[in-house]
């Protein structure tokens, strides 16, 4: 797979510098950066800022607990804490705590998607602040742990080494 | 004027602009009680379909943040990254470009999710309704990425809607130099809203919610994202406790949409046997229907034209003898893939996987013609 596309990107590479149908216009990086953030899990693409699990208590009270639960148990929404040590038995419970790979990766999915009926209003800040609090729940960090575009990248979720390749075709017909 | 019906003795409605269809069809999808109903989804009546093309209007969906309403004026399509020439594209740039149209299948990867435990669907629809199939239309993904031009070691594409979540999703490079559409039509029109109106991302074959409505960005990268509905959901846990991801491709599938679940027969006499198959990985090559719980298959007619990635349907002559019958239908797709039964699903991947369920779905036919749920 790997092979097959790296040499079709080489093959579409050699053509990239004319524009065969003229559409389009080159954004600038402003632009591009408007479109807002989009973080790998390594944390590249984290914007400036940070916060600490002691002032994402307070907003996470205000803007999150109505739908997970005053402690992230889980409500409207999915529980957000727990089940550690849960996934390899009959019933698994999969959160931000027991599941999730990569912390960058709560923080891009919290600030394009929560609070749920009103995406977008948490500050950058303000995002940091209620991760590193959901975090600390989970007992992956410390109340004090300052989170921000570095730290959270250094962050290692319990589950992190918790994905595996597609293997298919894995079932046998009779 | 005696004897005439009523419709024979007053006019009918004029001319109209838009059709409405007939009173007296109700066929609709299927939704459950949500807090949260712009999270969630809703299912094709699979048995109410004929041919292989769904309605637009019936249509799954399975939005994560509601159905968004955009100006295709004002919507942009901004590809940047691994790319020697970033670009934003109008909707009418767009649609300038060659295009193309197909007909495929769209399946969600969590799409008879109920089937992996004990409360299995009861219908066609609530067993095996989150997928559909629409004749799409747009400009193949790989011509916009040669506008481009992808800088070596470009692998994944970053893939972003324009929804409320901003709905995320990392695409192998290898599927946009394929079949990927940017598509803007579908069954003729433009996408409906809930399909991703004014762009959507088709990648054929490949589980639904990969193919990002709403698209409004593609980042180019060299690694995956490993974004939450990549990891957290639309991946299969198995029973070690680790998680497979990017299980992309669906599996080949078929159910019997007549006689299914909730139906009845009013008498024992001659049936057509009719159901939906479909495989990821290309055409559908023989659909097997059993009349007696699994003991002997014997192979349906294929409704041609039999097209990759699309529903195929099947048909069979079935004469009923009024006495209880356990039936089912198995596809085998041009690969020689067989579709497996449930017991060997959770043979090879527990009982946690939760997506991705493939499994034969069994009909029982009662001696009074009621049909029902076998697995129940
Ligand atoms: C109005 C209810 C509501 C509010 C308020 C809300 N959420 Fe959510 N949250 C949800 C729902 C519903 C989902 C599931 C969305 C889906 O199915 O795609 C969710 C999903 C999540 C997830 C993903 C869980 C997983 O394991 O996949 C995280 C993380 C999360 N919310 C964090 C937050 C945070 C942090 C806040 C506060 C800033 C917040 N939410 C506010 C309803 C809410």
């Amino acid at each position: 797979m790997r092979t097959l596309s790296v040499a079709l990107v080489f093959a579409l590479g050699l053509c990239a510098q004319t524009s065969r149908y003229g559409v389009g216009r080159v954004p600038g990086a402003e632009e591009i950066r408007g479109l807002g953030p989009t973080v790998a899990p390594d944390g590249t693409g984290l914007p400036e800022g940070s916060a600490t699990a002691v002032e994402g208590r307070e907003l996470f009270a205000q803007k999150c607990a109505k739908c997970h639960g005053e402690k992230a148990e889980g409500d409207v929404g999915p529980a957000l804490v727990g089940g550690q040590g849960t996934l390899a038995t009959p019933k698994p419970r999969k959160t931000v705590g027991s599941f999730w790979p990569h912390a960058p990766v709560v923080w891009d999915y919290v600030h394009r998607a929560m609070p749920f009926n009103q995406p977008g209003v948490l500050s950058h800040r303000e995002v940091y602040a209620v991760v590193a609090y959901v975090l600390f729940l989970n007992g992956i960090i410390g109340e004090k742990d300052v989170m921000d575009a570095k730290s959270l990248g250094k962050v290692r979720m319990p589950n992190r080494d918790g994905f595996v390749p597609d293997p298919r075709p894995d079932v046998k017909s009779k | 004027m005696m004897g005439r019906a009523e419709e024979a003795r007053t006019l009918g409605k004029p001319l109209s602009g838009y059709t409405e269809r007939s009173v007296y069809v109700k066929a609709e999808r299927a939704t459950r009680q949500s807090k949260t109903p712009e999270a969630g989804s809703s299912a094709t009546p699979l048995a109410d379909m004929m041919g292989i093309i769904t309605p637009s209007a019936l249509h799954y969906e399975r939005h994560h943040a509601g159905v968004p309403t955009i100006d295709p004026e004002q919507h942009r399509l901004t590809v940047h990254g691994m790319v020697e020439r970033p670009l934003v594209l109008t909707m009418a740039e767009i649609q300038r470009m060659p295009s193309v149209s197909r007909i495929a299948f769209l399946e969600c990867g969590g799409n008879s999710g109920g089937e992996w435990g004990a409360l299995t669907g009861p219908t066609a629809q609530r067993a095996c309704g989150l997928a559909s199939c629409s004749e799409w239309t747009g400009v193949p993904l790989r011509l916009v990425l040669e506008e481009c031009g992808l800088k070596p070691g470009a692998a994944w594409l970053i893939a972003e809607g324009a929804d409320a979540c901003r709905m995320q999703r990392s695409v192998p490079v290898e599927a946009a130099l394929g079949e990927a559409l940017l598509a803007y039509g579908q069954n003729g029109e433009p996408l409906r809203p809930s399909q991703g109106f004014p762009l959507r991302l088709l990648t054929p074959g490949w589980e639904g919610n990969l193919q990002v409505k709403w698209l409004r960005r593609l980042l180019v990268t060299d690694q995956p994202y490993m974004t939450r509905d990549e990891t957290s959901k639309y991946s299969d846990l198995m029973p070690d406790g680790k998680a497979r991801i990017f299980t992309l491709m669906m599996e080949a599938k078929s159910v019997v949409t007549f006689p299914s679940g909730g139906q009845r027969l009013p008498g024992r006499g001659l049936y057509e046997l009719t159901g939906l198959a479909w495989s990821g990985q290309g055409l559908i090559e023989r659909v097997e229907v059993t009349l007696d719980g699994g003991r002997s298959w014997q192979a349906a007619v294929l409704q041609e034209p039999r097209l990759p990635k699309a529903f195929t349907r099947f048909r069979l002559a079935w004469q009923w003898d009024g006495k209880p019958a356990v039936i089912a239908s198995r596809a085998v797709d041009e690969t020689g893939y067989v579709q497996p039964g449930k017991e060997e699903l959770i043979a090879a991947r527990g009982l946690n996987s939760g997506y991705h369920f493939n499994g034969i779905k069994l009909w029982k036919v009662a001696a009074d013609g009621s049909v029902a749920n076998a697995d129940a």
